[in-house]
């Protein structure tokens, strides 16, 4: 038996692949479920019931899906031209301090129709820029980014948690360690009234769509694609690889630096150390489901969030511990991948 | 050659509507050398897949040494004394060659222990077939040339009194290739009997005893090597007659390309030392040169993509100031790189767009930042129609062409332009007869219309076929030129083996 590479992926199979994924995961997820002792098929429909079974419930995951469309795409567009961006979790909380800081009493001090995307700037440019560092060390020194991104994490995540101790602190905070919070007047519009569902979610697919224009009608696109796919072609096509990857680590920085400052202007206000439950490391997994997709990104973030909200409603209703969803989303990164390979190889004997 | 190593039978394979192997029928004698000769796709890698056991025939039959051989059964075929060295070696790189030759052959546990042993017998073996290679060395670290020796090792490590290489020379440089012809010579003096596969006509010819030509699947003949010769093979392995096309003497113009004691200075080590040459409009300067002595380093000079230490290039008549391909580009060079997998296309994106990627700045190809795509698609068709290349359209996967069409990609995306220079690097490595004698044409073409080319290869009847006059390139440095007629093949080899003023 060997595997042989397709010369034409199917458009059928390109969308079954995922699809299909998704459905193994379930069906492995199920058998656990059945071992914890509670019947599958009501475990599932509570878990759609508690994703999308109210008004309240649909608005909670649209707005889980925000920042990781935002995140996804963020190392979507990085590992399209190979650079191995794990770092969006670190560039998410240093766009969320700046935005919190710019946009508090201690801030700019602006009229909201002018501040707001200012502050959406100001938190995607400290994203960047915290990803411009390990890929100026890779460009200049061969540094391996995969290590220094991930690692950035961390002192990105204790330098918020120094400055949110220290000089940002909110002192009407009872003593918790919180920045201060932005002005009233500067969070973002709700798209849904008494929710927390805010514009960010168009933001975000606004965003995903421009990418997916970028990616397939620029030349920047073109370029990129070729500096990830053969740098060695692409320098002897003249591509300049160096300022190439550089807007490319700029953009992909900004996305997980904006889905940060979104996150302080549209849901919560400040920045704690828990404001993120993972999304730049989740962003990783949306962009592999998505296969580093712009429009997939926005099915696949969907798709997560659904799981995360869905598995806390049917934690309460069936007490299967909540753990369920992160088991579900690993599952089907690891059956999407087999789905990638059956997608892109054929089995011959 | 009294009793037989391997015949085979009356095989045929099919893969869906495709007869890769029509009722083909074969026999190899003890201690001789046979190659397989045919075009890419003829099936010959297919055919030893089910001699060795990889595939299995839908009919017919294999034996060795008189034994029928089950089908299917790798292992059987390795019992029965069968070796075979694959087209894409698989040995594990982060292994010594010893643990490369060992495994499989016994059980990991044991490794150990049995390493002395098969040391003495792996030395014993380099000894006795002139295959040298440090047994202690990480496989990885070795060239492509050691790597085969590796392969062989293993083969015959396993006893192995048949073996089988698959296109052997394929990744090899020149001297590589010849030093494997003469130990499978060796070997086959001492017995062993070998079947190697080519479509390189001469080297079919100087070194095998009998060659069998495969076409579309079948037999087309079957010859001693004494009794042919190259148009023979190449008519019978094409199917039609293929002629090399000929120069015809032109006067050449101005020069276009001038290198004035050009120097290359890479972390201390000279690649190019002085060179001088220069190449005149509608004529061509033939670099002829053993690997590893500067020419990749030539052709990435003038491709814009390393820049001189000292010393300076011209076009035509003023002096390169920036180095770099886009601007060699815009000059009107157009550049064949020596690796056209590595360099020449990324196989993962279109032909449409491989065919505008170093030309992309081009009004015609993006304005405003946005790509052109019909423009560049139709630019695509355009290559395809006029320099016939064969298996896509634009929006087909580059990496789905076979070699001789991804040359002729390349090749057309330059000279549809209608350079004023061409540097062509290795033009015809890897191809088939019929692809060489297309890509040939194309050079020669470019010539009559004006172009100045600079065909650097190591191929010397591709030099002589091509070039008027010809420079010999030795540890990066540049002999005076000579004018083709007086190249005969010792002053050549005199010219590359350094020995100027004797060739003068
Ligand atoms: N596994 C396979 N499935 C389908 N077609 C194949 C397979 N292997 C080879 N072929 C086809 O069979 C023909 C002969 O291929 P091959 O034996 O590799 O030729 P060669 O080694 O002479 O270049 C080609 O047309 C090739 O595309
Ligand atoms: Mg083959």
């Amino acid at each position: 038996m060997r595997l042989e590479r397709r010369a034409h992926v199917p458009l059928s199979l390109a969308i079954a692949a995922p699809i299909g994924a998704v459905v193994a995961a379930l069906i492995l997820a199920g058998l656990l479920i059945a071992l914890a002792g509670v019947p599958v098929f009501e475990a599932y429909r509570r878990m759609l019931i508690g994703a999308f079974g109210s008004r309240l419930s649909i608005s909670e995951t649209l707005t889980r899906t925000t920042p990781l469309i935002l995140t996804g795409l963020a190392a979507a567009v990085a590992f399209r031209s190979r650079v191995w961006n794990i770092g969006a979790e670190g560039q998410f909380y240093l766009g969320a301090l700046a935005t919190a800081a710019l946009g508090s009493k201690l801030g700019l001090h602006l009229a909201p129709l002018v501040e707001i995307p200012i502050l959406m700037l100001a938190g995607a440019l400290a994203g960047a820029l915290l990803l411009l560092v390990p890929l100026g060390l890779r460009l200049k020194f061969g540094v391996d980014e995969v290590v220094t991104t991930l690692l950035l994490n961390f002192v990105a995540v204790l330098f918020v948690s120094m400055m949110i101790e220290g000089p940002l602190k909110d002192p009407l905070a009872f003593g918790w360690p919180q920045s201060v919070p932005i002005l009233a007047d500067m969070a973002l519009p709700k798209l849904l009234p008494r929710s927390r569902l805010h514009i960010g979610l168009l933001v975000a697919i606004g965003l995903a769509l421009v990418l997916y224009f970028i990616q397939s009608r620029t030349r920047f696109g073109l370029e990129a694609r070729a500096a990830g796919l053969n740098p060695q072609a692409a320098r002897f096509a003249g591509v300049p690889i160096g300022s190439i990857l550089v807007r490319v680590a700029l953009i992909s920085g900004g996305l997980a630096g904006l889905a940060g400052a979104i996150e302080v202007l549209g849901v919560k206000g400040y920045v704690t150390t828990d404001l993120s439950p993972g999304f730049g490391y989740t962003g990783v997994v949306v962009a592999m489901l998505a296969g580093l997709n712009p429009i997939g990104v926005i099915v696949a973030a969907l798709f997560v969030a659904t799981m995360f909200v869905g598995a806390d409603g049917m934690s309460r209703a069936m007490g299967v511990p909540s753990f369920i969803a992160d088991v579900i989303v690993a599952l089907s990164l690891l059956t999407m991948l087999v789905a990638l390979l059956l997608a892109n190889y054929r089995v011959r004997r | 050659m009294s009793a037989r190593a391997l015949e085979l039978n009356g095989i045929t394979k099919r893969f869906g509507a495709l007869v890769a192997n029509d009722d083909v029928t074969l026999t190899l004698g003890q201690g001789e050398l046979l190659a397989l000769l045919g075009e890419n796709g003829a099936g010959k890698t297919t055919l030893m897949n089910i001699l060795f056991g990889h595939y299995t025939a839908d009919s017919g039959s294999v034996a060795a040494f008189g034994r029928t051989l089950p089908p299917g059964k790798p292992r059987a075929a390795i019992e029965a004394g069968i070796g075979m060295v694959h087209q894409h070696f698989a040995l594990a790189a982060n292994l010594s060659v010893i643990e490369n030759v060992i495994a499989g052959t016994e059980r990991l546990g044991a490794l150990a222990l049995n390493k002395r042993a098969a040391r003495v017998k792996l030395a014993a073996l380099s000894e006795r077939f002139g295959l040298t290679v440090d047994p202690d060395a990480r496989v990885g670290d070795l060239s492509v040339g050691e790597r085969q020796r590796v392969e062989i090792l293993k083969s015959l490590y396993r006893d192995a009194r048949v073996l089988i290489l698959d296109e052997p020379t394929a990744v090899l440089t020149h001297q590589e290739a010849e030093r494997l012809y003469r130990t499978l010579r060796g070997m086959a003096e001492q017995g062993l009997s070998i079947i190697f596969i080519s479509h390189k006509l001469h080297e079919v010819l100087a070194a095998a005893d009998r060659v069998v030509v495969l076409r579309g699947g079948k037999v087309v003949a079957e010859r001693k090597a004494g009794d042919t010769n190259r148009e023979e093979l190449a008519e019978l392995m094409v199917g039609r007659r293929v002629a090399r096309p000929h120069r015809d003497a032109q006067t050449p113009g101005a020069v276009a390309l001038k290198a004035d004691r050009v120097s290359v200075m890479s972390g201390g080590a000279s690649l190019l030392s002085d060179v001088s040459f220069e190449v005149r409009a509608g004529e061509t300067l033939g670099v002829i040169g053993v690997s590893g002595n500067g020419q990749s380093t030539l052709g990435r000079l003038v491709s814009g993509l390393v820049s001189p230490s000292s010393g300076s290039l011209d076009l035509f008549g003023h002096p390169v100031a920036q180095f770099s391909p886009r601007g060699f580009v815009e000059m009107g060079v157009g550049r064949i790189p020596e690796d056209r997998n590595a360099d020449g296309a990324i196989g993962e994106m279109t032909i449409w767009e491989n065919a505008v990627l170093e030309r992309i700045g081009e009004k015609r190809f993006s304005s405003g930042g946005l790509v052109r795509r019909g423009p560049a698609r139709a630019f695509a068709a355009e290559i395809i129609r006029r320099f016939d290349v064969r298996g896509g359209g634009p929006d087909t996967a580059t990496r789905l062409l076979s070699g001789g069409n991804m040359q002729k990609l390349i090749l057309g995306r330059n000279l549809i332009t209608a350079p004023k220079i061409l540097v062509a690097a290795q033009p015809t490595r890897g191809l088939d007869e019929g692809a060489v004698a297309a890509v040939h044409a194309e050079i020669l073409a470019a010539r009559r219309a004006g172009t100045a080319v600079l065909l650097i290869s190591e191929d010397l009847d591709e030099v002589v076929a091509l070039a008027d006059r010809v420079q010999a390139i030795v540890k990066g440095r540049l002999s005076p030129p000579i004018p083709v007629s007086d190249a005969d093949p010792r002053r050549l080899g005199l010219m590359m083996a350094g020995a100027w003023d004797e060739a003068a």
